[in-house]
């Protein structure tokens, strides 16, 4: 039986692209979000869950219209000379990154949240900058909150199928990702491929989730990453 | 250094409203006493900079705030005590106490490291985390904290109110020792009039947003016409020196302008000042110097003002002991023995003394 592992490190590839990206954009978001008392506030909250409750198909729908030839995004990337995201490693980033965006912010904004304004008043009247305080004070008070974040986003990225199928097909070493595969595999019938990916998938996410318990409950105990 | 503080603020938040005019001494422990909703902690805060008011405020020859500027909280050279400590649960006792220390310039550095941790007892806990301390080691860390940012305002928000009477007893000598040792003004938020008479110098009472009494402590806890309202607290905080002691009875005289108060000798220092609190409750009036007494002190005095307490049955005699320099009691009477001795602004009394406390 030969397996095919090239989807499984291209899903692992999609993961941790996806997760890096999500930490750089979702903190400052959840920040703001934590912070802010605008009244928009709220608009931009349920815009940053919409995608716990929409169908994946139609996130992918209306970014393949986006990202598409016709669609503003695909125009402008085209103009860029990078022609058009659909069908591309690339534009699987991109789809990840919008649903797989409230695992990465919710978290990290709950945790700014749960560690409320004086910790931050306290550093300011100890002569911190604002950015100082952020660094210094806010990021490793949310450290379990930007554990999590990963954590979920990693998975849940590793988990996507429908978005990737809209947007991606199933290019092999492009975008033949692992749920993708599996499909495949029990499309044509060949259960033992599928089982093999599917137990390797199961032992992978367990022990991610497992990592994480155990770091969280060490946190938990007050003790130091 | 700071030669006092001069603010007028003012701030509106919903029905309530700040708004306060203050010049304070650039030395010493200002007491902001009020009740709960009076506004003393958002003046404070006001004053850090933490919220925002409109008016001016300016430390020394420093502007702080004015109508078109607002320096913010962590240009500010001052330091914050909060109610509850609120050390960083993500360092250790040491890399909390370094925080402020680390981001002052070299020059501005005027408390060291090692001294701040010998003045606060906390040599034996550096290497600990936050959450193995008592709320009381918490507090004294956060203090510590505060003063080695070296600030040229020190502002404390009932640093003592969520403890336990015994942290509270373990971390009142610190606050009197630093009383010694800061050159700089303390801003002391409290409900109690027990803290205010051990620690303040000056006292500011705040009622719904606005000052109804401000000045020197002895003063202003001495004056009758303005409503402090310390209810069974009131009395009197008199500065006084060790005159002499009596070995056989372990009585020691504490004298002051216009007199002096036997206490109980409990091993009061020759040479420093003492302070007492005799509480209005425990002070008599008498036309003639009874000698058929327990009470051993009975001091003579004139009667300067007569008014009413909070409860109609009750007032409150204002009498001076001294002539030239004087000293003034406070005696709470019920208004019938007002009448029934006749007394009246400016009639000579005895004032009987039961119960006298040395707080220093």
């Amino acid at each position: 039986m030969m397996i095919d592992w090239q989807p499984m490190l291209l899903s692992l590839k999609l993961a941790g692209v996806t997760t890096v990206i999500l930490l750089i954009i979702g903190t400052p978001v959840a920040w703001w979000l934590s912070q802010s008392r605008a009244w928009y506030k709220q608009g931009i909250e349920a815009v940053v869950a919409l995608p716990l409750v929409l169908p994946p198909t139609v996130i992918g729908f209306y970014l393949l219209l986006m990202l598409g030839p016709q669609g503003p995004v695909g125009q402008l990337t085209q103009s860029l000379g990078i022609g058009t995201l659909p069908f591309t490693f690339a534009g699987l980033v991109v789809a990840s990154v919008f649903y797989s965006l409230p695992f990465a912010v919710q978290p990290i904004q709950n945790a700014f949240e749960a560690m409320g304004r004086r910790p931050l008043e306290v550093a300011a009247t100890l002569r911190a900058s604002p950015l100082d305080r952020f660094v210094t004070i806010a990021l490793p008070l949310a450290r379990r909150g930007l554990l999590t974040a990963s954590v979920l986003t990693f998975a849940h990225t590793i988990g996507e199928f429908g978005v990737i199928l809209m947007i991606g097909g199933n290019i092999p070493g492009e975008t033949r990702v692992l749920s993708i595969a599996i499909y495949d595999h029990v499309e044509t019938l060949e259960y033992a491929q599928a089982h093999v990916m599917s137990a390797v998938m199961i032992v992978v996410a367990f022990s991610i989730l497992f990592a994480l318990y155990l770091i969280n409950g060490r946190l938990n105990r007050g003790g130091h990453l | 250094m700071t030669n006092g503080i001069e603010l007028q603020l003012s701030q509106e938040l919903g029905t309530f409203q700040l708004d306060v005019t203050l010049s304070l001494p650039g030395r010493g422990i200002t007491a902001l006493y009020g009740h709960s909703g009076s506004g003393k902690t958002s003046l404070l805060r006001c004053i850090a900079g933490l919220e925002k008011s409109s008016g001016r405020l300016m430390i020394g020859e420093e502007t702080w705030q004015d109508h078109n500027y607002f320096l913010p909280v962590h240009e500010r050279p001052l330091a914050y005590v909060f109610q509850e400590a609120s050390l960083f649960t993500h360092l250790s006792v040491r890399k909390n106490l370094e925080y402020g220390l680390k981001r002052i310039p070299l020059r501005a550095r005027r408390i060291e490291f090692n001294q701040a941790v010998e003045w606060l007892g906390l040599e034996r806990m550096l290497d600990r985390d936050p959450e193995q301390l008592s709320g009381g080691e918490r507090q004294r860390v956060a203090i510590a904290r505060a003063l080695l940012s070296s600030p040229e305002v020190l502002l404390m928000d009932e640093p003592l109110s969520a403890l336990d009477h015994r942290s509270k007893q373990e971390i009142l000598p610190y606050l009197e020792n630093l009383h010694q040792i800061l050159e700089i003004p303390v801003i002391y938020v409290t409900h109690s009039p027990d803290e205010v008479a051990r620690l303040a110098d000056h006292l500011v009472v705040l009622n719904e947003g606005k000052v109804v009494a401000d000045g020197p402590l002895g003063e202003t806890l001495s004056n009758v016409q303005t409503p402090i309202s310390l209810g069974d607290q009131t009395g009197v905080v008199i500065e006084a020196t060790l005159e002499e002691r009596n070995p056989e009875w372990h009585l020691a005289l504490a004298g002051f302008a216009g007199g002096g108060l036997w206490v109980p000798d409990i091993g009061i220092p020759a040479d420093e000042s003492l302070r007492l609190r005799v509480l209005a409750r425990d002070v008599s009036i008498a036309l003639e110097p009874h000698s058929d007494t327990s009470i051993l002190n009975i001091l003579p005095g004139q009667v300067t003002d007569i008014v009413e307490d909070e409860h109609p049955a009750v007032m409150l005699v204002r009498v001076t002991t001294g002539d030239t320099e004087t000293t003034p009691f406070i005696a709470r009477l019920t208004a019938r023995s007002v009448q029934t001795l006749g007394l009246d602004v400016g009639m000579s009394v005895w004032i009987q003394v039961k119960s006298v406390a040395v707080i220093e």
